[in-house]
């Protein structure tokens, strides 16, 4: 069997970086996209040791999305063609900042949500049209209830992820498979600030999930598994209840 | 932040101490983010205070785990300094390459190994980890990265290999392993009944066995024990290519109660130890054979909250036999025996290190749980019979040494000092030179 060939869209994250080490390991061909050419040549050599056939790269910035179409054409000429594609770029904003501040606000629903809803759009068509593969991307248990601590950011995952189960839909005479990863608290950079406790886990455990999920062709994820049932307790509390809670 | 970066394997507790953890360290502002003092953080395995630093903070390496080259034909291997030497073993290995020193335990970082200029069996042929590091890249904290070698930087090479964190932050390491065939190792046990036959045995095997140590029930009258020799198996059908796990199998769970190691179960299980290893020759998984104590995740909790002491020193022979023997006895008459006591005998070789801890002679490692000041005084009366030998005590182990004893066994530390980084201390640093902190 040739190599696979797996695209990964903001792989200088942490949980990114864990899953391409998983594909690293078994062969693969990696193409990276991130916003700093220093470490993703540090990710590049690193899979290579790992195991990778391959690894290009590519310097993207989200921000940049309506160019989304030109910029995977681009990406699709040096890999020549891809199997997966992981989209992993996000950010934790600040919510109290995003209160005061309407650019702030939009300017993160920008990068986590329509950003991303962009590049799903193209990616869509191209697998469409391939007839197969997969589709992967990392939302959040914080998209399924809005919280006052978070709602910036859970709108945002929240929304990337009915935009996954419409496309799911759409896709499936295709043969692609879409798949929802939602973390739980993994211990990244983004959460550096964080007291971690139990329910805390590894970057490690959460792309090692992410590689399962992806082979498995599973539809939507919780990681660690344990969110799954965390998250049907939360989302059942009634609304009227659920208001009064400092969450 | 976790909790363990604020102890280190023996449980000493830093004050006041804060952790970043960089996700890059290409840049100085990536790494030096506050106003210090800095110290480098590898996996804590540290026993004493090297890897602590009150009032200052930690630049943990975890995140720095990158592998950056690989050459598989000549073994030649470049990694970030986080990078583990468990995950260095699960590449190579099905390689065909073995790590060419290796501690008692693989959960350890490469700069940690290089920071402490890391021994091990094999120490009488092939020294210590420092002199299979061909080259390094030192963040210093003025931003500046300084590639070091015996050709380029040569003096900060030498004072960062055994530089316990001081000199600037290993960023990446070369280093050369060396091939192996299969993942076992043919062993052979041989119980002897005193340190004087010990040291024969050993220096009758020196010529032919790779590896070497020996393990001493200091319970015992005449210190009976079990010297272990080793080599790789070699094997004509190409190298072996499983995959390696590296997890423990089993944890600790949480601390234990200070009187489950007590005098009693102690002096049990070195008993029962001597009849079940004493005359086993047999081939033994890698694992196995150098790190038995990995098999137990967290096993420094089975000393409890108070933690415990290492003591591991060198003292050359003939005398160290007899220096040995006294420091045993010390302990004996104390009635605080060592759960494992572990001896070895260095060969010459030397280190490019110049604070390097191994030095040609008989090495004794043992550990004691902390039961505060008796404790400390047993180690100072330990300590006196070392530098009356013109021995040296090991700083990876050590949360105690007075600074008379460390000028007395560094004598090169005046000009290490010299090298090192300006914003960079540690517990250990402050206490052994007495600079306040
Ligand atoms: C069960 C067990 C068995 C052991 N057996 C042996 C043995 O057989 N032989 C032996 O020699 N030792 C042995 N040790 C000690 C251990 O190998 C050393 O303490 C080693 O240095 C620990 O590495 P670490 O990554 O945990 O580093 P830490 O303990 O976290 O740090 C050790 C030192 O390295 C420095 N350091 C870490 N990373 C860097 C970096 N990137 N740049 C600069 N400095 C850095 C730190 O500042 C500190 O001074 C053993 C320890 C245990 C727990
Ligand atoms: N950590 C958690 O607890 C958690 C929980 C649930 C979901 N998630 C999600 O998991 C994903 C990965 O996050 P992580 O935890 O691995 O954190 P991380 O290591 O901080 O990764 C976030 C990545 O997003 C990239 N990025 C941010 N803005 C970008 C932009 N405009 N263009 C391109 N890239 C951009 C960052 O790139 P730079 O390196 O260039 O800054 C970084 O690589 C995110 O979508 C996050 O929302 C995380």
């Amino acid at each position: 069997m040739s190599a696979r060939k797996i695209l990964i869209l903001g792989a200088t994250s942490a949980i990114a970086e864990q899953a391409a080490r998983c594909f690293a390991a078994e062969g693969a061909v990696l193409h990276l996209c991130a916003r700093s050419q220093v470490h993703l040549e540090q990710l590049a050599a690193d899979l290579r040791v790992r195991g990778a056939s391959a690894v290009t790269t590519s310097v993207f910035d989200a921000g940049g999305y309506v160019n989304a179409n030109q910029q995977l054409t681009d990406i699709l000429i040096q890999m020549g063609h891809a199997d997966v594609a992981l989209i992993a770029w996000g950010t934790l904003p600040d919510q109290k900042a995003c209160e005061q501040d309407l650019e702030k606000t939009l300017s993160e629903f920008v990068t986590n949500a329509t950003a991303v809803i962009a590049w799903l759009t193209v990616l869509a068509g191209y697998f469409e049209q391939r007839g197969g593969g997969v589709i992967a991307a990392i939302t959040s248990v914080a998209g399924m209830r809005g919280r006052q601590s978070n709602y910036v950011y859970g709108a945002a995952k929240g929304a990337v992820s009915l935009y996954l189960q419409g496309l799911r839909n759409r896709l499936y005479p295709a043969g692609v498979t879409v798949v929802d990863i939602r973390p739980g608290f993994v211990d990244t950079p983004m959460t550096q600030a964080f007291r971690k406790g139990l329910l805390w886990a590894s970057a490690q455990r959460v792309g090692q999930g992410i590689y399962r999920a992806i082979n498995r062709r599973r539809q939507v994820v919780y990681l660690p598994w344990f969110w799954r049932w965390i998250m049907l307790v939360i989302t059942r509390i009634p609304e009227s209840l659920f208001k009064r809670l400092k969450l | 932040m976790s909790a363990g970066d604020q102890e280190s394997w023996g449980r000493v507790r830093a004050e006041a101490q804060r952790c970043h953890v960089p996700r890059w360290a290409d840049k100085g502002a990536q790494v030096f983010v506050d106003d210090g003092p800095y110290l480098p953080r590898g996996r804590g395995r540290s026993y004493g205070d090297s890897c602590l630093v009150s009032h200052g903070t930690l630049i943990a390496t975890r995140a720095l785990d990158h592998f950056v080259e690989f050459d598989t034909e000549t073994g030649r291997l470049r990694a970030q300094a986080g990078v583990g030497l468990d995950a260095i073993l699960a590449l190579v290995m099905p390689r065909g390459w073995f790590l060419p020193v290796t501690p008692g335990t693989k959960f350890v970082s490469l700069g940690g190994a290089i920071a402490n200029d890391v021994h091990g069996k094999n120490h009488h042929v092939a020294g210590t980890f420092g002199r299979h590091v061909r080259r390094l890249s030192l963040l210093r904290s003025s931003g500046e990265s300084m590639i070091c070698s015996e050709g380029e930087n040569p003096e900060l090479y030498r004072a960062s290999i055994g530089g316990l964190g001081l000199t600037g932050l290993i960023q990446w390491a070369e280093i050369q392993l060396k091939p192996i065939s299969t993942y076992r190792i043919v062993q052979e046990a041989v119980p002897f009944s005193d340190l004087t036959e010990l040291v024969a045995l050993s220096e009758a095997a020196d010529q032919e066995w790779e590896y070497t140590v020996a393990w001493v029930d200091c319970f015992s009258r005449r210190r009976r024990g079990v010297f272990f020799r080793g080599r790789h198996l070699e094997s004509d059908a190409g190298h072996e290519t499983g995959e390696i796990r590296t997890e423990p199998r089993i944890s600790v769970p949480m601390d234990m109660p200070g009187i489950v190691l007590n005098r009693l179960s102690m002096k049990l299980f070195n008993a029962l130890y001597y009849r079940a290893e004493r005359g086993r020759n047999t081939t033994v998984d890698f694992d196995r054979f150098f790190y038995p104590l990995d098999a137990i995740g967290h096993w420094n909790r089975i000393y409890g909250r108070k933690g415990f002491y290492q003591y591991q020193c060198v003292v050359p022979l003939p005398e160290g036999t007899e220096v040995i023997e006294r420091i045993l006895q010390l302990a004996e008459e104390r009635r605080t025996g060592s759960f494992l006591s572990v001896v070895k005998v260095f060969g010459d070789i030397a280190s490019p290190g110049m604070m390097s801890f191994p030095r040609k002679g008989l090495t004794l490692a043992l550990d004691f749980p902390n039961r505060g000041q008796p404790t400390l005084d047993m180690l100072e009366r330990f300590d006196a019979l070392v530098r009356e030998a013109g021995g040296a005590v090991y700083p990876a182990k050590d949360a105690r040494m007075s600074r008379e004893s460390f000028v007395a066994y560094y004598p090169r530390w005046r000009e290490f000092a010299a090298h090192i980084d300006p914003a960079f201390s540690s517990d250990f640093w402050r206490r052994v030179t007495g600079v306040a902190q």
